[in-house]
Parts: C-alpha cells; sequence; structure tokens
C-alpha cells in the first residue's frame, strides 16, 4: 500500500541549505588515528609497544653474549614486540566498527566507506612507520649501551636494503592484519585467521613441502609466512625473492582487501 | 524534510520494507509507529544510507543521505544508543564526531551540558552507562552539527520520566524552529503527546498515514448518556452507527457535533460527550495493525 501524508502542492518549499564542504581526507585520517588509541584496548597495546620494546632491547643487553652486540640484534629484539601487537592494531581500527558496532555511528557521519577505509589505511600506515622508527631508536640506544658496556666497539651493520625490508615487514604484517580486518568485519576472527595464517599454515605448507618434492619450488610463492622471514633477516635481496613477496602479498592481503571491499561497500552496517 | 518514495528493502525470504512512501514536513515531529519487527528501524537505516533498499528512495531536502558533503551537519541521527564503543569515554565520542565535522572542540561541552551529562560522568567510559545515559550521549550526537533534520529511533527508550519530558520539549522546540523531526517508536503515549503527523507501519506497509488529528477523529466519538439506549435508538434513526458498551458509553463513527445535535433532538440528556482520544491513538494504533500484531486479535 502506497501512502502519501500531502500531495506536492502543499509541500513547502525547501529550506535553503546552508553550503557544507566535504570532509577533507587529512581531517578523516586524524580522526581515525585518534579512535586507534582513544579506547582502553587502544591505549594499553600502544603502551605495550612503549614498554615491551625497550624491555626486549634490554634483556639482549642483559642476556646477550657479546657477539650478540650488533645493531641488527638490538632493532630485531625491540622490534619483536611490535611485529605482534601492529597487526593487531590494524585490525582493530577495522573491526572495532562493527563489532563494536560503532560503524552506525562512523558511516552515517561519512557515507563513503571506502573513504573511511582509506583513512584507517593512512593512519594504520602511519602508525606502522612511528611504531618502526621507534625500534630502530630504541635498537640504537641498546647498541650503543651494550657496546659501552662490552667495552667493544659499535656495529652499525643494518644496510639501507636491510633496514627497508624491516620497516616492510612490519607493514605488510599490518596490512596482513588490516586486509583480513577488512573481508571478515569480527575482531576474534580476524584475530584467530592472523595467528593460524602465520603460525599454523606455515608449519602445514613446510610438511606439504617435504612429502610432496613438487611442492617445494612452489611453497615461497603461496606462504606469507615465508616471505616474512625472509624480509626480517634481510635476506630478500634478488628479483625472484621480490617477486615471491609480490606473490604472497597478491595472495594473502590484495586479494582478501578486494573482496572485503566489494562486500563492505553494499552489506548492512548492523 | 524526508521524504521516502516507494521504498522496499527485501531480505531472503521476507520483505521488511514494503513499498512505502511518506514525507516529513518541516516544522512538525513526524511520528513512525509501529509493533515490533514492523521495519520502522529497516526504513531508517535506509534513510541515512546503512542499509541499501531493494528499490525505491529516501531524501533529505531532496538529496540522497549519501551524497550530502558533511551529513552530520544537516541531519542528526540517532539509531541504537547502544552502539557506542564501551571502553571509549562520553566525552571522547563527542570530540570524534565532532573532529569528524569539523567543528570546534566547545561544541563538545555545550551539548553534555544540553543534555545534562554532568564533566564528571562525561569522563567515564561509556561502557558504565546505564540506557538512559547512553541515550542522552547519542542525542547530543545527533544535534552536535545543529542539523535541520533529525532522524531518532526510540530514543525515549532508558529515560526516566523527567528525561522523556525534556526530550519532549527538545522535539517539540526542535520542530516549531523549523526543523524536522521524525521519531520511531512503539510507545503509543510518547508519540500521542509529541507528534503532529503520525505514519503508522505494520509488516513493513504503511497501514494509516496523516496529521495525528486526522487519525484521531477516525477513532470517531464517545458519548455517554442517561439513557443510552434510547440514544442508540435515536443515533440508528438518523443513519448513525454505534456500539454501547458495558459501561453504559456510546462510540460511534460521527462527529461529536453530530451526535450532540441528534440527542438534542430526541430530547436525551448527555452526560459527557468527546471524540473517544482518551486511549484513542491505542485504539487506533491497535486497530490499524490488528493483522500485524504478534499477539493476533488486537483488542
Amino acid at each position: 500500500m502506497t501512502s502519501t501524508m500531502l500531495t506536492p502542492d502543499t509541500i513547502e518549499a525547501e529550506p535553503v541549505r546552508r553550503t557544507a564542504q566535504p570532509i577533507p581526507t587529512s581531517r578523516l585520517t586524524k580522526v581515525e588515528l585518534r579512535k586507534m588509541f582513544n579506547t582502553r584496548s587502544g591505549l594499553w597495546m600502544l603502551v605495550c609497544i612503549g614498554v615491551l620494546s625497550p624491555i626486549s632491547a634490554g634483556s639482549l643487553l642483559v642476556f646477550g653474549r657479546t657477539s650478540d652486540v650488533i645493531y641488527q640484534n638490538f632493532v630485531r629484539a625491540s622490534g619483536f614486540p611490535m611485529s605482534v601487537i601492529l597487526p593487531m592494531i590494524a585490525i582493530l581500527a577495522v573491526t572495532g566498527e562493527w563489532n563494536q558496532r560503532t560503524g552506525l555511528t562512523t558511516f552515517t557521519l561519512v557515507p563513503s566507506r571506502g573513504r573511511v577505509i582509506g583513512a584507517k589505511a593512512i593512519a594504520t600506515l602511519l602508525v606502522g612507520v612511528g611504531a618502526v622508527s621507534l625500534a630502530f631508536a630504541v635498537g640504537a640506544l641498546g647498541n650503543v649501551a651494550g657496546a659501552a658496556l662490552a667495552g667493544l666497539d659499535t656495529t652499525w651493520d643494518i644496510s639501507w636494503s636491510m633496514a627497508l625490508q624491516l620497516v616492510l615487514y612490519n607493514l605488510v604484517g599490518m596490512a596482513f592484519g588490516f586486509a583480513l580486518g577488512v573481508v571478515l568485519r569480527n575482531s576474534a576472527a580476524a584475530i584467530v585467521g592472523y595467528f593460524v595464517a602465520s603460525l599454523v599454515l606455515p608449519g602445514i605448507l613446510a610438511l606439504l613441502a617435504q612429502v610432496r618434492p613438487w611442492f617445494e619450488d612452489l611453497q615461497p610463492w603461496i606462504d606469507w609466512r615465508y616471505t616474512q622471514v625472509s624480509l626480517l633477516n634481510g635476506a630478500t635481496n634478488t628479483v625472484e625473492e621480490w617477486a615471491m613477496l609480490g606473490s604472497t602479498t597478491m595472495i594473502w592481503i590484495v586479494l582478501p582487501l578486494v573482496v572485503g571491499l566489494l562486500s563492505l561497500r553494499r552489506s548492512e552496517v548492523k | 524534510m524526508i521524504t521516502v518514495e516507494s521504498l522496499t528493502r527485501r531480505y531472503a525470504g521476507f520483505t521488511a520494507v514494503d513499498n512505502v512512501s511518506f514525507t516529513a514536513l518541516p516544522g512538525r515531529v513526524t511520528g513512525f509507529l509501529g509493533p515490533n519487527g514492523a521495519g520502522k528501524s529497516t526504513t531508517m537505516r535506509v534513510m541515512v544510507g546503512l542499509t541499501v533498499p531493494t528499490s525505491g528512495t529516501a531524501t533529505i531536502n531532496g538529496q540522497r543521505f549519501a551524497d550530502l558533503p558533511n551529513p552530520g551537519l544537516e541531519v542528526g541521527v540517532l539509531l541504537d544508543a547502544s552502539a557506542q564503543h564501551a571502553g571509549r569515554t562520553g566525552r571522547e565520542i563527542l570530540a570524534i564526531a565532532a573532529d569528524t565535522m569539523g567543528l570546534p572542540r566547545r561544541r563538545v561541552d555545550e551539548m553534555l551540558e544540553l543534555v545534562s551529562l554532568t564533566p564528571s560522568e562525561a569522563k567515564r567510559r561509556v561502557r558504565n552507562y546505564s540506557l538512559g545515559m547512553r541515550q542522552r550521549l547519542g542525542i547530543a550526537t545527533a544535534l552536535l552539527g545543529d542539523p535541520e533534520v533529525l532522524i531518532l529511533d526510540e530514543p525515549a527508550n532508558g529515560l526516566d520520566p523527567a528525561g522523556i519530558r525534556w526530550m519532549r520539549d527538545l522535539l517539540t522546540g526542535f520542530a516549531s524552529q523549523g526543523g524536522t523531526v521524525l521519531l520511531s517508536s512503539h510507545l503509543i503515549h510518547e508519540i500521542e503527546v509529541v507528534a503532529d503527523d503520525l505514519v503508522v507501519i505494520g509488516h513493513g506497509k504503511i497501514v494509516a498515514a496523516g496529521t495525528k488529528d486526522e487519525l484521531l477523529a477516525a477513532a470517531g466519538t464517545l458519548v455517554r448518556s442517561t439513557s443510552p439506549r434510547d440514544l442508540a435508538h435515536a443515533l440508528e434513526r438518523a443513519g448513525i452507527s454505534s456500539t454501547l458498551a458495558e459501561d453504559g458509553s456510546l462510540r460511534t463513527d460521527a462527529d461529536p457535533a453530530l451526535v450532540g445535535a441528534v440527542a438534542q433532538t430526541a430530547g436525551i440528556a448527555i452526560t459527557e460527550l468527546r471524540s473517544a482520544e482518551g486511549t484513542g491513538l491505542e485504539d487506533v494504533f491497535l486497530s490499524l495493525t490488528a493483522d500485524t500484531q504478534r499477539e493476533g486479535a488486537a483488542a
């Protein structure tokens, strides 16, 4: 049944609208950045990074051998807690809108969901770059302190290529978490998915490579963790190795991201 | 102004909103009334772009919600007061909304004051808020951008009596300044007090729409007299059908003036004559949505 309350000729003229300016992406990014850390869980993740990173580097000072006192080790040590927490931050930045149902407000204030996700992606990237810079800084402090304590010359053994790979290692981890968040839109599922893909799946794939020789050559092209470890060790050098990274990125990040964005555009926000 | 035209939303197996059309006009409070699951919330969600319609359109001041450059400044929306991050403080929730809309932070304090949330309450995390406090926070978010249109889904839920009174005054004040208010509720009396226009929905279809006065007039007249049976006969002779209730009152669809005239001609003393308004809207609502009530036959 159709029903209108008034016939069109009795409807008053439209009120004059104020000219509203579109919301700039820089403002959205700032808001998304704030939203990552103004919750209790977000704050604690930030605190964890700030506290665990120096502790991790410090433990290398205390328990490491003299031969361990090199810059690489300190950066890896201070970066280790981050490599776990950063992907969680990326996941929750996306899934919170659905799990905590804040999307109801977010997407009525900014109807373009693509723009919101884009702003989240930029904010996530900024957090990643900031955190990795912190890891390098804390690592440098640890290295200087370690060398002084052991009475050695400081060893700065991180090349530009290796630095780039260490940065990428963390950003790729975050991107994977972000993609999982976009495609699953559920905190628990995305976190479980992340750990399955990083801890369980590599074992299965390695086993498969052992029993099926034809798979051995294929594994580096599809095993996400394999290319990650290669980045962490600064061992991604040849064109083929970069191509492998491209391949796993395509499978684990680009593909879920595209699928997630397509379904997200029309899905109901409940 | 909110214009909904031939709006339909189908889900696998059922139609939540079925060819719904109505208009909410500026300067008026439009009550959106219907039983649980009638399609009120789905219609409102389509209006603000959270749900994609299967067909039909919903526009705000002639524009699709998704095309509004900064919707918060034009439409205040409160769909579910509980849909907030439990780990955020009330103030923080308003702050990020104000930042998104590009408003100065002092708006946050103004809104907190307007909805009577104290500074110490605003510092608490929403996890510890009562439903009424969340509702106030939701109203604050909706009003933050000083919009011209308000879309509120069950805003009176969880408010205490003073809060309900406050909300009522707020909405009528908003409308009297030329704002458009669309207010959904299943609380009939709340709507009856505040709404100028009504849209009644059941099973996803509009069963009645019009001004409140029109709809209540449809409820007819209640008349009491010293001799109800004689009055019933007199009315019948005048071609007016009526029903005699056990308490001796007569109900009829005719206008009170006409009933009075008939009684005068018949020389019957009337003790009470009025529009059947006291329980009117409830009766109208129940009879209009009788087919769609979960409880089956309505009162």
